[in-house]
């Protein structure tokens, strides 16, 4: 018995037997040779020996409630530190009647995120407006004034100051670091000098020495009787620091571009700005993502140096939580709570990275 | 070069002038209505927020002692955490105005880094945290071991006289923070710990099993811990300096917290030490440029010695440590403050 078909309708056969299924995906990648089944079995061992040991530590025999150290008892971790001391680790010392103006402040951070991020959010120009008038609504919120009990920046601390640190640095960096860049490239000496002189003394420095000069040595420059906030010179040294690599990341994207194109732009009668905003731009920021990014996740991470001025983020919180008598001696929960703060903050970013290189890919990729 | 030196020469002239020009440090702290008193990071028992983020420790309600003196509230005072490297940069710049960060006296902070010591508030002295099953009994012992050391402290250069001396090698692991010394230390990063003999009793009750380490009986040095302040500004440190004075001498004369208000009522039937003390008697507050209740603003706020001693670091803490030297004279210590009068 055999079925007819007529010409070019024959249904595709399935696979031959053994060449798809999982029993066949790990013949391939983990059995396809005898060193590949060692080194697999070799891992599999180990992740036998590690596994439960960690799992143990973290969920099992864990203490999740407690008042102080002596609620826990087990050997595994002492998460009921953390939980006692979350509030000090999400708004750091801001005052506790005040911090609905945290939360408000990071709803309202989200919805402006969403509105640059995201380009599928409705009513994206008028959200756009708001996004831009964010930073000013944040700062009247977070500072107060105006109506609402002042609160001084000393007072931030934890994942607030982390956040307002990071994100303020990522949002100025961007934009100086393209004018850096371009600064750079222009035939103009003394912008072009100074972008150079700029780019490179901050480069030249370690980012803890120019937050040490904000914090101590300015007192003795400006005039006296002046003093400005510590946070606004911690926000402007790491948003200096951060657009002097930005600007380098950049300008290897602009030098990735032929010369062609600029010619193009001027022959079709564009001037430096049009060329740059809709021709050199679009392509070398495209291209520079990667770097961008880069340079972002580094700068949020540097953020953890601010306790060399003696503000506390979430790792200053936590190195301090664990010296209260109540809690002593439980670095190794703080060291890991942090590491995954940090961890999820960062990967976010790498994703977003690259859901936004896709998007823009235009098929120069290889 | 020319020009580079004519920066360089403005920058420093006004430095100068900029320290010149200050108003006394009274003045400044009145007129913020807030003392910046510099304190440590985190070191138990000394300096830590509490789950409300409020500051809690020994060196702490030294500060509050004096806010209480000057502003006449407890609170008010923004405490800057520094590390041991930071800490005499930020006084010097203005960031702080007064340092309780168990800082050791000695003769080159005095004179080179340019600071008035206050009275010492507490006598301490380096030693060493080992492994019982080390099975070492005495520090000269330890030749060869690897040991955790804060950087930018006295116990650095401590430890290095008592090596050389005693003609032993050691390998130093080099560490910022207390906490990073204890996680080394766990992790077996260096065999032995080093640091003042409370931070090591501090530290010990840290571990999991204290009964597995020891302190080794050897103390290798004097560290008397206390506040400081920039030099040039006598009125201030007079002010720092009474104020400790004033706690020490409270718990001897027995005012504490809870009696101060009553002795302080009235002159009639007190010893005359006391009303010195409570204002009720002279004008020590006048002569500190405080108003005449400054003593009892502070030990109603903290407490006395005794009273600050037993709440952070007593027995009966998690940290545990006995008054020892730390006693009063009367009692057998070496605590013996200047008479008020």
């Amino acid at each position: 018995m055999s079925q007819e078909y007529a010409p070019g309708t024959h249904p595709s056969l399935p696979p031959p037997r053994g060449t798809t299924g999982p029993i066949h995906w790990l013949k391939e990648n983990l059995f396809s040779s005898p060193t590949n089944t060692i080194v697999t079995l070799v891992i599999i061992y180990l992740f036998a020996q590690i596994l439960p040991p960690m799992v143990d530590w973290f969920f099992s025999d864990a203490t999740f409630v407690g008042e102080n150290r002596k609620a826990c008892t087990t050997d595994g971790a002492c998460w009921a530190f953390v939980g006692d001391r979350f509030n000090l680790f999400i708004y750091g010392f801001y005052p506790a009647e005040e911090r609905w103006r945290v939360n408000l402040t990071g709803i309202l951070l989200v919805i402006a995120l969403a509105a640059v991020l995201w380009d599928r959010m409705p009513a994206r120009k008028q959200m756009f407006i708001y996004a831009l008038a964010f930073p000013f609504i944040a700062t009247w919120l977070l500072t107060g004034g105006a109506g609402l009990e002042p609160v001084g920046t000393d007072k931030f601390g934890g994942l607030t100051l982390t956040l307002v640190v990071g994100i303020t640095g990522i949002v100025i960096s961007l934009p100086l670091g393209v004018l850096l860049a371009l600064g750079r490239q222009s035939s103009l000496p003394i912008i072009k000098y100074f972008s150079i002189g700029f780019i490179e003394f901050i480069r030249g420095v370690p980012l803890i020495t120019l937050l040490f000069v904000a914090s101590t040595m300015l007192s003795y420059f400006l005039p006296p009787g002046s003093s400005f906030d510590l946070l606004l010179r911690v926000l402007i040294m790491v948003t200096l620091f951060a657009s002097a690599y930005m600007a380098e990341v950049i300008r290897g994207g602009l030098q990735a571009l032929p010369k062609g194109q600029l010619e193009a732009a001027e022959s079709l009668g564009l001037n430096y700005a049009q060329a740059m905003r809709f021709i050199i731009l679009p392509q070398a920021l495209k291209i520079s993502i990667p770097g961008i990014v880069n340079t972002f996740i580094g700068l949020y991470k540097d953020t953890t140096l601010v306790i060399i001025i003696g503000l506390l983020d979430p790792l200053g919180i936590g190195r301090a939580s664990v010296a209260h008598p109540d809690w002593l001696g439980l670095s190794s929960e703080v060291y890991m709570f942090v590491a995954v703060f940090f961890f999820i903050s960062c990967f976010s970013m790498s994703r977003y990275s690259l859901y936004l290189e896709n998007k823009l890919h235009t098929g120069h990729n290889r | 070069m020319k020009l580079i030196n004519k920066v360089f020469t403005g920058l420093a002239m006004t430095a100068m002038a900029a320290g010149v020009a200050q108003a006394s440090t009274l003045e400044d702290v009145k007129a913020a209505g807030e003392l910046k008193c510099v304190v440590s990071t985190g070191v138990a028992g000394f300096a830590a927020p509490n789950a409300d983020g409020v500051w809690e420790g020994f060196d702490v309600d030294f500060c509050r002692a004096v806010a209480a003196a000057v502003l006449h509230d407890a609170n008010a005072v923004k405490f800057v955490p520094t590390t041991g490297k930071t800490r005499f940069t930020t006084l010097a710049s203005g960031e702080g105005d007064i340092l309780f960060r168990n800082t050791t006296e000695t003769l080159s902070r005095d004179v080179d880094l340019k600071l008035t010591f206050l009275p010492v508030n507490y006598y301490d002295g380096q030693g060493f945290l080992v492994p019982a099953s080390l099975g070492v009994t005495s520090a000269v012992e330890l030749d060869g071991a690897s040991v955790c050391i804060q950087t930018g402290t006295t116990t650095e250069l401590n430890l290095a006289d008592f090596f050389r001396t005693n003609n032993i090698s050691y390998e130093p692991v080099a560490i910022e923070t207390n906490e990073e010394g204890l996680t080394n230390y766990v992790a077996g990063r260096c065999d032995v710990y080093t640091t003042d003999v409370s931070g090591l009793a501090a530290t010990r009750s840290k571990l999991d099993n204290p009964a597995d380490h020891v302190v080794l009986p050897d103390v290798i040095s004097k560290e008397p811990l206390g506040g400081a302040v920039r030099h040039g500004d006598d009125q201030w440190a007079d002010i720092g300096k009474w104020v400790v004075n004033a706690l020490i001498a409270a718990e001897e004369m027995g005012v504490n917290s809870k009696n101060v208000k009553n002795l302080a009522s009235s002159a009639e039937g007190k010893l005359p030490a006391i009303n010195r003390l409570t204002g009720a008697e002279g004008e020590m507050g006048a002569m500190l440029g405080l108003s005449s209740d400054w003593a009892v603003q502070a030990i109603s706020a903290v407490g006395n010695y005794g009273e600050i001693f037993e709440r952070n670091i007593g027995v009966n803490t998690p940290v545990g440590l006995s008054r020892g030297v730390n006693a009063q004279w009367k009692d057998g210590g070496i605590l013996y403050a200047a008479p008020i009068r």
